[in-house]
């Protein structure tokens, strides 16, 4: 019966596709690509039939084709059948690919081009975007400042805008507090860096063919020396392609598994489908290549800090936010701001949303103090005491309001008593009884620059308001002081000043209105950390839920080998290093050093870069010129949008297209793993489809097509794309999330977006921590620890040996115990590279996250945002970067505003525009870091002098602490002085940076 | 007749010109026929300005979009023999294709707020998104990508925003030009006037210690303005004293001190921040 079935489907099939052709213009283009005869047929060959594909005409015929092209063999006729049905359930797709009850075989690209274009039968049809009543189209995107609206016309970009919900999109929550009603504006907001898509996706920086370097000979002399600066010229697709399968063939016969590494930058383009962690990692598997390895960075200090004290391992070591947004409104009174600037970071993709909230703070004349070497964007937004404190030092300032606490008797007995241990160790030490030394107001005084009278006055403050302390950018952790060589000691801290005052009561907590809004977090959407595509179940948290509601075939990746990216370099040039890795599950895994290279396997001698700049976010990142122009990468490869940072140093350079030139679809702010619920900074959960809203421009492709083009060529080409493109992925992943219970998937593709509704005031989080504080079980939506992580019973304390907050941490004790630069008693050691190392170089350099990029996306390459003041200065035409420096060291140095200045050490030199003002403490400087332009010369030592701004030329690559992998870029001295040279004719011995009009030009 | 009206509240704004990047957005690569030629890359012609008062750990930031103020008695309209027209809607557009070459209505702008757009050679100014609002937006692109609604957009006749003006106290920016802006401040007095502050302590038992709760009272020329108390800090704050005022004096007493008094001798051209120390009485 099922094999008559099939018969009559295999007549009428063709009969269809023709039809199809007829009314559906993405499968008659797609029919049109090739020619093939593509063979179906029952295994035992008892039912057969051909198709022959020639210019978009199909002939077909019964039995077996004498020279198929493309054969798909089926086990049955059951197979069969479910397998061709319009939509097939891709867990049968995928279980009939796994058990061989289908198998497909011939040359890789037709069967790739057929598969897709059996999609294409329904996905043609789909209608995309809403069309406008001035001729525009109007689609929808997504980026790392938030949501957008696309307009366009005749093919090109109009404009883009933030998306203002309608009435038919979910009502919004509000919140009663002090007699008022608060309720967010019905817009999802977004960045400044968001608005400037449209400047970069028409960028004439954009790298517009496949390139290679004039004297780059992949067969002859490959001249690696000359990376960085040569020029390039234009190649085709197929000899770029070419080039690179040829030598990872050459790479894996010659060296081995894992001589190829893929490196890239922390963060891409907002997506589930061209993420790193999703298309290059599937990428990386398939092909077996070794990947970077990472360490916690912007999180250092609660990862290998203050995780110790009270668990969190899963979270990087940072408080949750559940529930505290609306504590904060209704008892909160006053929120101290500890190295914390969210209006410069966002949260973290937060766009506008938190500026409202503390908005609200101000109305409610919540009291805001702000503990910086900055009167940062927050402060200068908002207003509030200003304690400048010297950078590094931060430490000592707390160890000397814990000192009033205790000799005043203004902290949590009954909390100390009942949800903590070691705290009388830790109370001898504030009091000197260890070590002879009271850490008073006085002490600290000389060391931090705060006068003691200041610290007992926000002692006493403190104690006596109900207190929100906000540390890092999101105000629960991130950026800031924790990037210091003080950076675990710092966060440490924050958690022990927290404890000290009952953590969890209410009005007490971490935050700055930035998290924790009454989002319904029940509603499942994929964050980026899942995986997306990826396949792979360990090194993402696909595990968690991606792999169960989204069935695809799993990619495990053969090579165990990891470059660590903080050491990227070191693996290259030295070819041993090694690092301890960033694994949340528990938290002894931090103990653990993972060795570059693993056992058995090789040194890198091809490097594959994806995307980014990462000069501008590596530390001492002239190390990356010396691992580009190493005797042992045989090749370079840069996939990469626009001209920038990386691509400069390629032997062949592929255009990537930007997110608006191809499909994917996200969740605003929705990162998942690490960040788990990090929606929660979001007034309304928000799920974006990312249309492809224009045509790749010039000869660029998605990064998508261009790996699977690479393992294509490779034979791979079926396994990677599944037989998807990426608007078939994006449907999969939509049909895995709960958002099929709140929109269809045609309407979504129309308009763009679905918004889901709050919490009703009824069912609201619980306030992170007020079941320690209340001896109940754990009662937030938060999934760790893992069942056994806990001490006591199921869901019963805390992470920690104990199960509660531990002054001096058990897993220090068992894992570190003899650690002079992360001791069990968390002293305060001076940096390493601080105040008290001053010599040559005076002056104490901080670069935040910066404000009005995010990393270095949307930086430089004629972005709008290069036009902010505050953002980089254009002087004779050129936008410099921007660092601040207090009036009196300017003075002092002869420097006025707006001069160039050159900021350096011994590590580099980088050109950039002076703001002068009172805002920054005296003897700090205040930068970003992450500027995208690299534009630098050297001199006959190889010393870098850069005037795009990237500020980590000058930072440490030392690790804060031994037996940890954490950067400190905080710590870092430098000297300023006037620049008055002429660029590419100043020093002697100074090669010019000629090439960049080469490569102009050839473009 | 209802006119365009644009208010900037200067207390919300963050600075994180989202109206700046939106504006170039709006215009980048973009003609809108009988309205404006496209924009040259970042060329502005909305910014938003800082200023910094203050000193030492006592300092402030304010920050002020700027852009055409659109205003009723246009002076650029009348240097423009016809370059320049006022909508009847209050909109004030440069013709993009009469005004070529007219480099000289640069200097037409008191505010100084019109560009000159080199590549297009033409002047251009922010002219309130007028191809949106035809089209049916009901805010241009300034006012809908502020997130904190800093800036919003009054459609309403001049009545109406007269009525506003003294109910919201809003300002406009030189208004002794008397051109009639229809961009309206709020809260922006700190961005042009000085304050007074300062921090009290005195010395106790264990050193030099905040004094909290003082009595601070301003007077100028011997009467008093305003009186205050110092915070948890020891910190006070006289606000809004105008740029350039003088007579000043500052007297701070507390319970168990003797009174300090502080004149302040020279008129205020920056703000002034001061150190009392009491001695015990």
């Amino acid at each position: 019966m099922k094999k008559k079935m099939l018969s009559l489907l295999l007549v009428a099939l063709p009969k269809g596709m023709r039809l199809v052709a007829k009314i559906n213009p993405a499968f008659r283009e797609h029919l049109c690509r090739s020619n093939a005869t593509v063979q179906v047929r029952l295994t035992d060959n008892s039912a057969a039939h051909y198709f022959t594909i020639e210019d978009g005409k199909i002939r077909d015929g019964r039995g077996l084709h004498p020279k198929a092209d493309v054969d798909v063999a089926f086990l049955n006729a059951g197979v069969a059948l479910s397998f061709l049905k319009p939509s097939p359930d891709p867990a049968d797709v995928v279980h009939f690919v796994k058990n061989y009850q289908v198998e497909m075989s011939g040359d890789d690209a037709l069967t790739v081009w057929f598969a897709t274009l059996v999609k294409k039968v329904v996905s043609g049809m789909w209608k995309q975007g809403t069309k406008m009543p001035d001729g525009c189209v109007r689609f929808t995107t997504n980026t790392n400042g938030g949501p957008l609206f696309v307009y366009v016309k005749d093919g090109k970009i109009v404009r883009t805008a933030p998306i203002d919900f309608d009435d038919s999109d979910a009502e919004s929550w509000s919140i009663d507090a002090r007699g008022r009603t608060f309720t967010p504006k019905r817009q999802s907001t977004v960045n400044s860096h968001a608005l400037s898509l449209k400047s970069v996706v028409y960028s004439d920086r954009r790298v517009k063919y496949p390139m290679k370097r004039v004297d780059f000979d992949p067969n002859g002399e490959r001249n690696r020396q000359n990376r960085g600066k040569s020029g390039y010229e234009r190649i085709s697709w197929d000899e770029a392609l070419d080039i690179i399968a040829n030598e990872i063939r050459r790479q894996k016969a010659t060296y081995g598994p894992g001589s190829i590494t893929t490196l890239h930058g922390a963060h891409h383009q907002m997506g589930n489908i061209g993420y790193w962690l999703s298309a290059l990692m599937r990428f990386s598997n398939i092909l077996g290549a070794s990947m970077m390895s990472f360490s916690p960075i912007s999180w250092e200090g609660w990862y290998w800090g203050a995780q110790h004290h009270y668990g969190n391992s899963m979270r990087l070591g940072l408080p949750g936010a559940y529930g505290t947004m609306e504590d904060c409104l209704k008892e909160c009174e006053m929120i101290v701001f500890w190295s914390s600037d969210p209006e410069a970071t966002s949260g973290l993709y937060g766009g506008g949303e938190g500026s409202q909230r503390r908005l609200w703070a101000k109305d409610l004349d919540i009291d805001f103090v702000h503990i910086d070497p900055h009167y940062n964007a927050t402060a200068q937004a908002f207003g509030g005491k200003w304690l400048p404190v010297r950078p590094t030092t931060d430490s000592a300032l707390a160890h000397a309001i814990m000192y009033v606490w205790i000799t005043e008797d203004l902290y949590d007995k009954a909390f100390i008593d009942k949800c903590t241990t070691g705290f009388d160790e830790w109370r001898d030490h504030i009091l000197g009884k260890d070590d002879g030394v009271p850490k008073t107001p006085a002490w600290q005084e000389s060391e931090t620059g705060i006068a003691a009278k200041d610290v007992v006055s926000l002692a006493r403050k403190w104690a006596s308001k109900k207190t929100y302390l906000s540390a890092g950018g999101l105000g629960v952790g991130f950026g800031g002081a924790c990037r210091a060589a003080t950076g675990q000691q710092w966060a440490r801290n924050m958690v022990l000043l927290m404890t000290m005052q009952g953590w969890g009561k209410p009005g007490v907590n971490f935050g700055n209105l930035q998290c924790g809004a009454p989002v319904d977090l029940a509603q499942y959407f994929p964050g980026y950390a899942e995986g997306g595509i990826s396949g792979e179940l360990t090194k993402t948290a696909a595990a968690v839920h991606n792999y169960v509601r989204m069935p695809h075939v799993l990619t495990v990746n053969p090579v165990e080998q990891r470059v660590p990216s903080s050491f990227a370099p070191e693996a290259v040039t030295q070819g041993k290093t090694g690092a301890y890795d960033w694994d949340g599950f528990s938290m002894e895994a931090q103990f653990r050093l993972r060795p570059f290279p693993a056992p058995g396997h090789p040194n890198i001698h091809m490097i594959y870069q994806y995307g980014g700049s990462s000069f501008g976010t590596t530390m001492d990142s002239s190390r990356r010129v010396a691992m580009y122009r190493d005797p042992s990468i045989d090749l370079v490869v840069s996939q990469s949008i626009w001209d920038e940072g990386e691509a400069q140093f390629a032997d062949i350079i592929l255009p990537a297209c930007t997110v608006v030139e191809r499909a994917d679809i996200s969740e605003v702010s929705g990162c998942a793993a690490f960040a788990h619920h990090n929606q929660t900074q979001m007034n309304h959960r928000m799920v974006v489809m990312q249309h492809k809203c224009i045509e790749p421009l010039w000869e660029s492709k998605s990064d998508y097509r261009i790996f699977a083009d690479i393992l294509t060529r490779l034979g791979f080409g079926a396994m990677y794309t599944e037989g998807c493109d990426e608007l078939d992925w994006c449907k999969r992943i939509f049909d895995s999330s709960d958002m099929v219970n709140y929109t269809s998937w045609a309407k979504l593709l129309k308009k763009g977006y679905v918004v889901t509704p709050p919490q009703s005031p009824d069912a609201r989080d619980n306030v992170y921590m007020r079941w320690l504080h209340e001896g109940k079980k754990k009662n937030v939506p938060e999934p760790h620890p893992l069942p056994g992580g806990h001490s006591g019973n199921f869901l019963e304390g805390l992470q920690t040996q104990s199960g509660k907050i531990e002054f001096l941490p058990n897993s220090l004790k068992r894992g570190d115990p003899d650690n002079p630069e992360r001791p069990v008693l968390n002293r305060y050691i001076p940096a390493w590279e601080g105040r008290q190392s001053c010599g040559a170089y005076p002056l104490q350099l901080v670069s935040g996250h910066p404000r009005y990029s995010f990393h270095t996306h949307m930086d430089g390459k004629g972005s709008s945002i290069n036009a902010i003041a505050d953002h980089r200065v254009s002087i004779d035409g050129y936008a410099y970067w921007v660092v601040r420096m207090n009036s009196r060291d300017a003075e002092e140095r002869g420097l006025a505003q707006r001069d160039l200045v050159k900021v350096y050490n011994d590590r580099a030199g980088v050109i950039c525009a002076l703001d002068v003002s009172p805002l920054v403490a005296r003897g700090s400087i205040k930068t970003y870091e992450s500027s995208a332009e690299f534009d630098f010369i050297e001199d006959a030592d190889g010393k870098i002098l850069d005037r795009g701004g990237c500020i980590n030329l000058l930072t440490p690559s030392r690790t804060q602490a031994k037996n940890t992998t954490s950067i400190a870029p905080n710590s870092c001295l430098v000297e300023i002085e006037k620049w008055t040279g002429i660029w590419g004719q100043s020093d002697e011995n100074v090669e010019s940076g000629d090439r960049f009009s080469q490569v102009h030009e050839l473009q | 007749m209802k006119t365009w009206n644009l208010v900037i509240d200067s207390a919300k704004c963050t600075n994180c010109n989202n109206c700046v990047v939106a504006t170039l957005d709006e215009n980048l690569g973009n003609a809108f026929e009988g309205y404006s030629k496209p924009g040259a890359a970042n060329l502005k012609v909305l910014d938003v300005e800082r200023r910094v008062r203050g000193s030492g750990s006592m300092v402030d930031v304010q920050f002020l979009p700027k852009m055409c103020n659109h205003c009723a008695d246009a002076p650029c309209v009348k240097a423009a023999d016809g370059a320049i027209r006022q909508r009847a809607d209050g909109i004030v557009l440069i013709d993009p294709v009469k005004a070529i070459g007219r480099r000289d209505l640069v200097d037409a702008c008191p505010y100084g707020m019109i560009v000159w757009n080199e590549e297009q050679n033409v002047p251009q100014a922010w002219n309130f998104d007028a191809h949106l609002l035809d089209q049916g937006w009901d805010a241009p692109r300034c006012v809908q990508s502020c997130p904190t609604d800093a800036l919003t957009v009054v459609h309403a006749t001049d009545q109406e925003m007269r009525t506003k003006v003294v109910a919201d106290r809003l300002s406009v920016l030189r208004p002794e030009l008397e051109t009639g802006p229809r961009v309206y401040y709020k809260n922006a007095s700190r961005f042009f006037d000085q304050f007074i502050g300062g921090n009290v302590t005195r010395v106790g038992a264990d050193g030099v210690e905040n004094v909290a709760g003082a009595e601070v009272v301003l007077t100028r020329d011997g009467a008093v303005l305003s009186e205050t108390r110092t915070d948890d800090f020891g910190d006070f704050i006289f606000d809004d004293l105008p740029n350039g005022s003088g007579g000043y004096a500052v007297n701070v007493s507390c319970p168990e001190c003797a009174d300090e008094v502080v004149t302040i001798k020279s008129e205020l051209s920056e703000s002034i921040v001061l150190n009392v120390t009491l001695s015990a009485a």
